[in-house]
This record gives structure tokens, sequence and C-alpha cells, in this order.
């Protein structure tokens, strides 16, 4: 059966096979290095395939669902709330100035997003080709790429959230002025999430730490 | 899905419903109300009047522009429109360059002091609707301009029937077509006086309008005579309650579910004034079953009682059964049934509030104390443009009620039939 050769890597033997693999040993000689593939090795063709993906990829797509997935839910979050704002405002123009925070909340959380993409490129360091598939270099992949989705998805929610919040604040507000305030601190709590999202990417993207460049 | 809607509505009606919203902020409230019934004469609720948001309306004169929006149609209007002795309006909305908006109420010219009667008073109140309406319309994209057409058929159909029966009474046709509702009013209109039988009523007029579909089972050569057309009127509606009825439920959300309860409750109302209506007439059971829409919460048991029903008492039985209905029948003491209408008024404006608001009743299909409210979404659906509507109409005739009481002096009478919405 044919069996793909990986880059900077020997040609692997069939996933049946069990058998200790000295001339890998041999070649690379460090001993973490042949466990992690063993196991990889032996087990099923798709994890082989996720773990011999280069963690720059997931790194990269990590930076890019930060951001791109931030501005998704801010900009859903600021038509939602502006197509009621501007229908509610003909009646009642008094309301505009004051529910253009909504959208303020809104934006804040493609800041988010931005700042975060911004944190994460700059955890990015080269290793050397030999080093690419070390754990240390998978992991600091993958904690790039976790972060980026964390940061993503919980942005998302939180733009749609107070988008649709905002929506229903410009309404009630047009009628009875009194609610402004009141539904105004369901936004604030609304937009908490997003805060929360940040808090726990920055956290993990801390953890991206590739190995050192020399072996 | 039901229950995300608020994700995607925005897109296309987010800001019309915003702006019902506001027009509902404009009803009259209770304070208004109070106001109105203590008025002497016509005048005095002119001048109340104008310190709402009817104001601009009723004005001598013209209506300034922020209150009459030019709004564009591509009606052609059939000459014998232009013949009506209303030439005034035309010259005003030509001057201003509006194109072809479509009403018929006489609009006095700024020289002329304003005789005020009832009539002119409650023409003035419908133009603003009308104007309201023809606004959103406008500005209205698929399903939601379908849904705003759907809910001027019912006019249509009015003014159907006060023509032919107008002609019938060998009315004059320009006089019919001033009584007719504006947003019931559709090209061919006038050429309705032309016709003998449905055969032809509908072969030459009303194959082309909306109401084509809502034909089928009324096309008969029979001649058109007073109690065939109550049966076609009451047909047609039927047809188009139901149609609009699965157009709503094709919709689905909360649209459907709001929906589906407004247009049920009219459903039973249809029902029982049909019944109480031909009691002592000839329309036989089998007639009258016919004439019940295939929805709501009669629906089929009910319609089977009601229809064997010979005298309000039995109605009354029939219709205690259903707990929703059970208070309505409670308000209104026995061998009665004048105040049955307002009670029935009384009961919509209340759900077509709720539809506005937090709650909506949800009704099991048995007869039982299984009456439950629920939360649902309290915007992002269309049953707010049918609630406005409605309430509107309400608010009309409210107004006409006021005015026809103070004008006749009966002013102990005025109760009987205001209902308040706020």
């Amino acid at each position: 059966t044919y069996v793909p050769s990986p880059p900077d890597r020997e040609v692997s033997r069939a996933p049946t096979q069990i058998r200790p693999r000295l001339p890998l040993l041999a070649r690379t000689g460090t001993l973490r290095f042949v466990f992690s593939e063993g196991i990889a090795a032996m087990s099923s063709s798709w994890s082989r395939a996720l773990t011999q993906i280069s963690p720059y990829t997931f790194a990269s797509i990590g930076i890019a669902i930060s951001i791109g997935v931030s501005v998704l839910g801010a900009a859903w979050g600021i038509y939602i709330t502006g197509s009621s704002l501007i229908g509610a405002a003909i009646k009642a123009p008094r309301i505009t100035s004051k529910n253009l925070i909504s959208v303020i909340f809104c934006e804040a959380v493609a800041i988010y997003g931005v700042i975060v993409a911004i944190i994460l490129q700059t955890k990015l360091e080269s290793v050397p080709s030999s080093m690419i598939y070390n754990p240390e270099s998978l992991r600091a992949g993958y904690a790039i790429f976790a972060s980026g989705i964390i940061v993503g998805f919980a942005n998302l929610m939180c733009g749609l959230c107070v988008g649709i919040i905002g929506s229903s604040c410009a309404l009630s507000d047009a009628q009875n002025s009194t609610l402004f305030v009141k539904i105004l601190v369901i936004e604030i709590f609304g937009s908490a999430l997003g805060l929360f999202g940040v808090i726990v990417g920055i956290i993990m993207s801390s953890q991206a730490t590739w190995p050192a460049k020399t072996a | 899905m039901y229950g995300f809607e608020a994700l995607t509505f925005n897109i296309h009606g987010g800001y019309l419903e915003a702006i019902v919203r506001g027009h509902r902020s404009g009803l009259l409230t209770a304070s208004d109300y109070n106001n109105l019934c203590q008025c002497e004469t016509l005048d005095d609720i002119k001048m109340h009047l104008s310190a709402t948001e009817y104001g601009p309306y009723l004005q001598n004169g013209e209506i300034p522009f922020p209150f009459r929006l030019p709004i564009q149609f591509n009606l052609s209007f059939p000459l014998v429109l232009f013949d009506l002795a209303v030439s005034v309006i035309k010259l005003q909305f030509w001057q201003r360059g509006a194109i072809g908006v479509a009403h018929e109420f006489i609009l006095l010219s700024p020289e002329e002091p304003s005789p005020l009667h009832t009539t002119t008073v409650v023409e003035k109140c419908t133009l603003k609707l009308v104007d309201e309406y023809k606004h959103m319309l406008c500005q209205a994209t698929e399903p939601l301009s379908t849904f705003l057409e759907y809910i001027t058929y019912g006019y249509m159909i009015d003014n159907v029937v006060l023509i032919v029966t107008g002609t019938l009474h060998e009315r004059d046709v320009q006089e019919l077509l001033e009584k007719c509702h504006p947003l019931g009013m559709f090209d061919s209109i006038a050429t309705l006086a032309v016709a003998q039988n449905m055969r032809e009523l509908y072969r030459l007029v009303l194959v082309d309008t909306p109401l084509a579909p809502y034909f089928s089972e009324c096309i008969t050569s029979e001649d058109l005579d007073d109690m065939n057309i109550e049966i076609m009127r009451n047909t047609l509606y039927k047809a188009y309650l139901e149609d609009f009825y699965n157009f709503c439920q094709k919709l689905g959300g909360a649209t459907a579910e709001i929906m589906s309860d407004l247009l049920a409750f009219e459903a039973d109302r249809r029902a029982v004034n049909i019944t109480i209506n031909s009691i002592g007439t000839e329309l036989t059971r089998d007639d009258r079953r016919k004439l019940y829409s295939n929805f709501g919460l009669l629906y089929p048991y009910g319609h089977e009682e009601l229809a064997i029903s010979e005298d309000i008492d039995q109605v009354r039985a029939v219709m205690e059964k259903y707990p929703p209905y059970q208070s309505i029948f409670a308000k209104i003491s026995y061998g009665e049934s004048q105040m049955l209408d307002k009670a029935f008024y009384e009961e919509e404006v209340k759900r077509l509030c709720l539809a506005f608001e937090q709650q909506m009743f949800v009704h099991c299909k048995r007869p039982g104390p299984c009456l439950k409210k629920l939360n649902c979404d309290t915007s992002f659906h269309y049953a707010v443009f049918f609630a406005y509507m409605r309430l509107r109409e309400q608010e009309i005739r409210n107004l006409m009620w006021i005015s026809e009481c103070v004008a006749q002096n009966q002013k102990s009478r005025i109760h009987d039939s205001v209902v308040f919405i706020f």
C-alpha cells in the first residue's frame, strides 16, 4: 500500500506493524520524538494525518479565525441594532445619540479580535525544520489555534447578543425613555462575554512557547 | 428555526418594524378618548384631535409636505376616476409632483372654510392610515410586501360587495366609488357596476385582481340579489382567511404562531356572526356550514354544533365550551346580543396589543381549562403590521362613533361602543 512520505521525515511503516522503530531512533536521536511518533504511527491514518499537519497551519488559521469571526460578530450586531435604531428615530429623534452606545459595544468586539490577532502573531516563531513536529512545537501551534477559536467565537456570540439587545433597546427607548438605562445594564452584561473570551484567549496564547533553537 | 428570527429579520424588516412601532405609540390613549367624549360639538373634537397625531390631516387646506409624502405608484387610473368632481385634489397633488396617489377622498382647498361633518373627520383619519400603509408598502421587500398586501384584500372584498349592492339599488357609480375604502381600491373597480351576475362579475373584472383565486366556489349564473351577495361576501372572505392563514404558515416562525392565533380568532368571530345573523333566514344548515373557515378553535366540532343552532342561547351554549370565548359570553346576559359586538371588539383589541407585547395566548384544541400564556418573541415578526392596521381601524371606528354621538347629541350612548386601546 502506498504511504505518502511526510516532509523532512523518514518513510513510516504501515500502521499495523508494531515494532520498535530503531531506524528513526538512530537518525533523530531523541527519545521523546520516537514515543510520540510511534504512538501516532500505530493508530489509524486520520490521527496520523492530523499530527502531520504543520503546527504553523494551525496557528495561522487560529489567527485568521480570531480576527475574521470577531469582525463577523461585530458587523452582524451593528446591522441588527442599526436598522431598528434608524426606523425608531423617525418618530423619536431624541434616541439617536444615546443609542449609539449599543453600536459602540458591538464595535468593541471587533477591536478585541484585532488586538488578540496582533498578540497571537507575535507569538509565531520559526523553529528549525527538524523540530517542527516536536511535541513542544505542536503544543505551541495548537495553543495559538485554540486561542484564536476561543476569541473568535466568543466575540461572534457577544456581537450577536449585544446587537439584538441594542435593537430592542432602541425600540423601547422610543416608547418610554426611562427604560434606556435598565436595558443598557443588560447590554453591559452581554458585552462581558466577549471580554471573557479575550481573557482566556490571552492566557492560552501565553502557553505558546516554541522549543528552543538548540536541540 | 423558530426562535432564531432575531438573527436575520432585521436585514429586511428591521426598519419597517421600528417604524410601525413608532406609529403604534401614536394611537389615541384613554385620556385622549376621555377628552373627546366630553366634547360638545364637532369643532371641539377637531380641536382635540389636532393636538394628537391627526393634527396635520385635519387642518384646512394643504397638508404640509413632511406629513404627506409623495409616494410613487405605477397605477394607471381609468379615466372615469378623473371625472370625479374632486379635481381640486388632483391639482394639488399634481402641483406637488406626487404621482398616482390612490385615494378619492375630498381634500378641502385652501380658500374654503371647513363644513365639518362626521364623515369628513373619519375620512381624514382614514387618509392618515392609508398614507402610513402606503409608505410601509413602498419600503417593504418580499415576503413582507406580500404580507402587507394580504391585509388589504379584506377591504377589497368589502368594496366589491359595496359597489355590487349599490348598483343593485340603482345608486350612482361615482357616489359608490367615493364611499369605498381606499385601501381596497384596484384599477377596474368601476366596471363592477356593469355586471349582471356573478359569472360576468368574475370574467369582466375580478379575474385580474388578487381576489381571483377566491372565486372558485362562487361562480354561478344566478342573478345578484341581496341574499346571494351576502353569501358571496362570506364565501370570498372565508377563502381569503384560509389563504392568508396558509401564507402565514408558510412564513413560519413567530409570524406563523401569532398570526394563526389572530386569524383563528377572526375566523371564529365571523362564524359566530354568520350564525347569529342567519338565524331565522332561509339559509340552510349546509349552506351555513359552507361559510365557516377551515381553521380556528371552533373547527371542526364547534362548527358542527353552530350549524344546527337556532337561537342565541344555543350559540352561547356552544361557545361556552371554549374557555377563551366563555369569558366573552360571560359579559353579556342571557337573551341579549347587542353587546356581543363590543365584547368581540374588546377581545380582539386585547389580542392585538399582545401581539406587540410580551405574551400570546395558546389554546389547546379540546375544550376545557387548559389556557396557557406563552412568552414568545416580542419583536422580529410580521404580526405587528397586521395588529397595527387593525388597531388603527378600531380607533377610526371609535372616532366615528364618538363623532356621531356628539353630532346627534346622544352623549349618554358614547360609552356603549367605544373600545379603549390603552
